[in-house]
């Protein structure tokens, strides 16, 4: 009889360096899902709000349906919308990014079409007299002045994706919301401070990079200043 | 087709009892209310007054942002860990209360500081104290914002309680869950139905007392 090795695990401390060495691949597996979950809906969800916004701004008889719409999704509450869908998508993890997609929609749409409709008039009859189409005015005018507006949507939508992408634990698909539900299970501290901290982290980093990103496909909006 | 009809048969057999839906729905809109007095409580003052000096701008706006980026459910789980996790209920409100708090400062700020400057200033050569202008003047023309804080910390609260019963909670997450461990479709559905319909209400209701308020407001 050897007697249980008397490290962090085993006195089963918040803070682990013994959890991060031993547990690596499962860590990385969590995170590595919890990327492609968030991700993927992120940019279906783009895909999604992009052509309804600028329905809605075409059309301004869509706009109110398409609002009313997208805010209804948002105020159902995460655990009952990934439930709602389960009779459609089953265990998967194609019903957590379907849910993500939801909540994503509003937020895309909401600041797209705030974008859409900030483009000055006189900005769109300086084009309309260059002889733009109604597609080129759109891809090469419209598009790209609500790209700030746009960026911003994306960024809060992206790191609300990261935090729900969490409950998708009730279904087995959340990432490293599942270490943290096992980890809760099991009264495992380690695991859910590390999988809870490692959440935050992604939600900082995407973020940021989006950031980035914003800051150098939107040369124009720093030339002002220097 | 069929989970439809389940879930409804679901839904009209199983209201009474301890895990019956009326007391899910009085657990529920009990944690809800009570959740949003206490951060009104403690939100509102700090809000309203930092508003009003205009001061800590970075900190009411930015604790929003900061919020949306710790998962709800992490916190939950954290919180039932640490010895608050004993006192029953003690996780849910605290988790509750954190997630109402930021979009209340935000509002409450943001609200205050968008009071048009010249009204203020007007108020103040009428020779309006500090304390008169905050009750007089900011807070009554700040109020739709305000509400609108309120509204977004319900349906917040709302959400996070649902997910309070995947670390043990009660209210009608509570249904979700235990239909999810009897592999129960219909039930599942039915809880869901249950708590977007609950919170739709809870949105519905905001909704209808932020049409009233302004013509209290311009009077």
């Amino acid at each position: 009889m050897t007697a249980p090795p008397d490290d962090c695990l085993a006195r089963n401390e918040w803070i682990c360096g013994e959890y991060l060495s031993t547990r690596r691949e499962i860590l990385l597996d969590a995170v590595g899902q919890h990327l492609q979950l968030t991700a993927l809906s992120v940019l279906i969800g783009l895909a999604v709000a992009v052509p309804l916004a600028v329905l809605a701004r075409r059309w301004a008889l869509t706009a109110g349906p398409v609002l009313a719409v997208t805010t209804v999704l948002y105020t159902i509450p995460s655990l009952a919308m990934f439930s709602l869908l389960l009779p459609v998508y089953g265990l998967s993890a194609a019903l957590v990014v379907a849910g993500l997609v939801l909540y994503s929609l509003t937020l895309l749409v909401r600041n797209l079409l705030a974008g859409l409709r900030a483009v000055p008039e006189e900005t769109r009859q300086a084009a309309r007299g260059m002889g733009y189409g109604p597609i080129r005015l759109l891809l090469t005018v419209e598009l790209p002045l609500a790209l700030p507006a746009a960026m911003a949507g994306l960024r809060i939508a992206t790191v609300s994706a990261v935090s729900l992408a969490t409950v998708g634990a009730i279904v087995g698909f959340g990432g490293l919301g599942n270490l943290i539900y096992a980890g809760m299970n099991t009264y495992f501290k380690a695991q859910v401070l590390t999988a809870s901290v490692l959440c935050v982290v992604i939600a900082v980093a995407a973020d940021l990079l989006l950031l980035g990103v914003q800051w150098l496909i939107t040369p124009w909006t720093r030339a002002k200043r220097g | 087709m069929k989970t439809l009809t389940d879930a409804w048969d679901w839904l009209t057999a199983h209201w009474a009892g301890d895990d019956g839906i009326w007391h899910r729905l009085t657990q529920h809109l009990v944690l809800t209310v009570v959740c949003l007095v206490i951060s009104c409580l403690i939100a509102l003052p700090v809000g309203l007054v930092l508003g009003h000096l205009g001061k800590g701008g970075a900190l009411a706006v930015n604790i929003s942002n900061v919020g949306r980026a710790v998962p709800t459910f992490a916190v939950l789980v954290l919180l039932l860990l640490t010895p608050i996790g004993k006192w029953g209920e003690g996780p849910t409100v605290v988790a509750l209360v954190l997630f109402a708090v930021p979009p209340l400062l935000t509002n409450a700020y943001v609200g205050m500081r968008e009071v048009d400057r010249d009204v203020v200033r007007a108020a103040r050569g009428m020779g309006m104290t500090g304390r008169q202008m905050l009750w007089r003047v900011e807070v009554p023309l700040a109020t739709p914002m305000i509400l609108n804080g309120v509204r977004i910390a319900a349906v917040q609260l709302v959400a996070t309680a649902t997910i309070a019963a995947l670390a043990g909670g009660g209210g009608l997450g509570r249904i979700i869950t235990a239909g999810f461990n009897l592999a129960s479709t219909p039930q599942v559905v039915a809880g869901a139905v249950l708590v977007a319909v609950f919170a739709l209400l809870v949105e519905g209701l905001f909704e209808t007392a932020e049409r009233l308020a302004p013509k209290r407001g311009s009077r």
